[in-house]
């Protein structure tokens, strides 16, 4: 938790990282934050951004080919920011989701980066389908849009250092659930989520 | 009078305008029934609040030393810069200029400021940053938009750092009689300064009814802008006291305060609207970002700076 707490604390003092809720969130309900995603800061911040309470029990997704990749890494990821790692690398989609799927059954809520990698645009790219079958297998767990704003310019795809940009993180309401929903249909509205909250 | 003695005169002064600001505040506050009107109270003491934090925190720096308060404008100069950069819009290419910006150029120049290094302190930014920060953005080879993102750069740094650094290199002045005495000079400077807006502000609210700019600031009124400047050039010119100025010198350089106080609002106003902001930031609540409550210091320190440097220096 400490480890958490002193990355949370030296974010506030460089990008700021404020949090404008569209509506008072209810933290009692099991969440799937979803996110555009442009930094490697882009976790920590929606960590920062969540009520202390909340923080708890809420695992990030993130990648193992670098949050794994040496033993720093994975020691921040996992014991700092109780991470799920993922192995994006392997081939078979349905493994790839396997240790989240553990997670949510186990009742924790997730931050999730449905583009998949890091873009370098303010507006999100398309979304893999990871997101689409999360939320199909998982019916009752809120998902909830996250616009990160100006962190593409702060700390951009291939840069070591962020600059003191400050950085907004506005987080909306969950997402309708629609019955039979269409996958591509889905993801758009999803990824239009996002977009809405960065006007 | 010792260094002490005025000293606590003009902070208990300050506390004692700021305790009857929060009084008035208080009683606004029980007495207002319109919407409209509870909301200009609320911001009222939400400002006066703010200005309690303020002056605390200067207050702080004073007790521990030149060196805290160079150190308080270096921070205040990096909030500046990262509400310019913030919403001055800069692109991927400017990362490597921008880093160089805010993590060597701001540190440097208070350090300058610390050993007193005068010449280079007014070369640094003008001069060497000037030309080294569009050389570093051009190894990018990002030609988009390359003169104006290097203009809105420097124009940031200019701004937030180099000017802002002129309040506390007014420590550094060696001034006739005055030995050991500087940070008064800094207190009357952005005592000045922030009277003047916030007499600006209540005259203008109070008897406001000509707008000096509508397009750019409209808040800004001829009344405001008369009876405000005319009260703060006449306070300033009674605080000669704590200066190396006499009455009259001091009736002047506030007078000089007061309107490159109001130029620096105006210009800062402008840029603030043609980046399509209201506020720079929300960092001071009430009063909207540091470079809100800056900007007018910005543009009264380096002026009152050379100055006082050139007439009373030895």
């Amino acid at each position: 938790m400490w480890i958490s707490n002193a990355l949370t604390s030296v974010l506030r003092v460089l990008i700021g990282v404020t949090a404008r809720w569209e509506s008072p969130p209810d933290l009692t309900r099991q969440r799937i934050y979803f996110a555009n995603h442009t930094s490697h800061m882009d976790t920590l911040a929606i960590i920062a951004a969540l009520p202390a309470d909340a923080r708890v029990n809420v695992r990030p997704v993130a990648a193992a080919d670098y949050w794994g990749k040496n033993a720093f890494l994975s020691y921040i990821s996992q014991k700092g920011l109780n991470a799920v790692l993922i192995d994006r690398t392997s081939g078979a989609d349905k493994n790839l989701l396997e240790p989240i799927f553990d997670v949510l059954k186990a009742g924790h809520s997730i931050i999730f980066f449905p583009e998949g990698t890091r873009s370098c645009q303010a507006l999100p790219g398309e979304f893999k389908s990871g997101l689409f079958r999360l939320s199909e297998t998982f019916p009752d767990v809120d998902l909830v849009p996250v616009y990160l704003e100006n962190f593409h310019r702060s700390m951009p795809k291939g840069k070591h250092f962020p600059l003191p940009i400050i950085c907004t993180i506005r987080i909306g309401n969950p997402l309708q659930k629609m019955i039979g929903e269409e996958k591509p249909l889905f993801l758009e509205r999803a990824r239009d989520a996002i977009v809405r909250l960065s006007q | 009078m010792m260094l002490e003695t005025k000293f606590l005169w003009f902070f208990a002064g300050l506390v004692g305008l700021l305790a009857s600001a929060s009084l008035i505040g208080h009683v606004l506050a029980s007495r207002t029934k319109t919407d409209n009107a509870m909301a200009t109270v609320e911001n009222l003491n939400q400002r006066v609040n703010a200005w309690w934090g303020m002056v605390i925190v200067f207050f702080m720096s004073y007790l521990l030393g030149g060196n805290a308060t160079v150190i308080l404008f270096g921070f205040i100069s990096l909030f500046a810069l990262r509400e310019f950069i913030t919403l001055a819009p800069t692109k991927r290419g400017d990362h490597n200029a921008l880093f160089i910006a805010f993590f060597v150029l701001i540190p440097l120049q208070y350090a300058l400021i610390a050993c007193q290094w005068y010449s280079m302190f007014t070369l640094l930014v003008p001069v060497y940053a000037f030309l080294l920060l569009p050389a570093i953005a051009v190894l990018s080879q990002d030609t988009e938009c390359f003169l104006e993102r290097t203009a809105k750069i420097q124009w940031g740094v200019m701004i937030c750092i180099f000017c802002i650094s002129h309040a506390p290199a007014l420590l550094m002045l060696d001034l006739e009689g005055f030995k050991g005495q500087n940070a008064l000079l800094l207190f009357y400077l952005m005592f000045v300064v922030q009277l003047s807006d916030v007499l600006q502000y209540v005259f203008g609210k109070l008897f406001g009814k000509h707008k000096v700019a509508p397009l750019v600031s409209p808040s800004k009124t001829v009344e405001g802008l008369v009876g405000g400047g005319l009260a703060a050039t006449l306070i300033g010119g009674c605080m000669f006291w704590m200066t190396p100025f006499s009455f009259w010198q001091s009736l002047m350089m506030a007078f000089v305060i007061v309107v490159m106080g109001f130029v620096g609002g105006l210009v800062m106003s402008a840029i603030k609207r043609s980046l399509s902001a209201k506020d720079w930031g929300t960092m001071i609540k009430g009063h909207g970002g540091m470079l809100d409550r800056m900007d007018s210091v910005c543009f009264a320190a380096p002026i009152f700076f050379h100055l006082t440097r050139y007439f009373f220096s030895v």
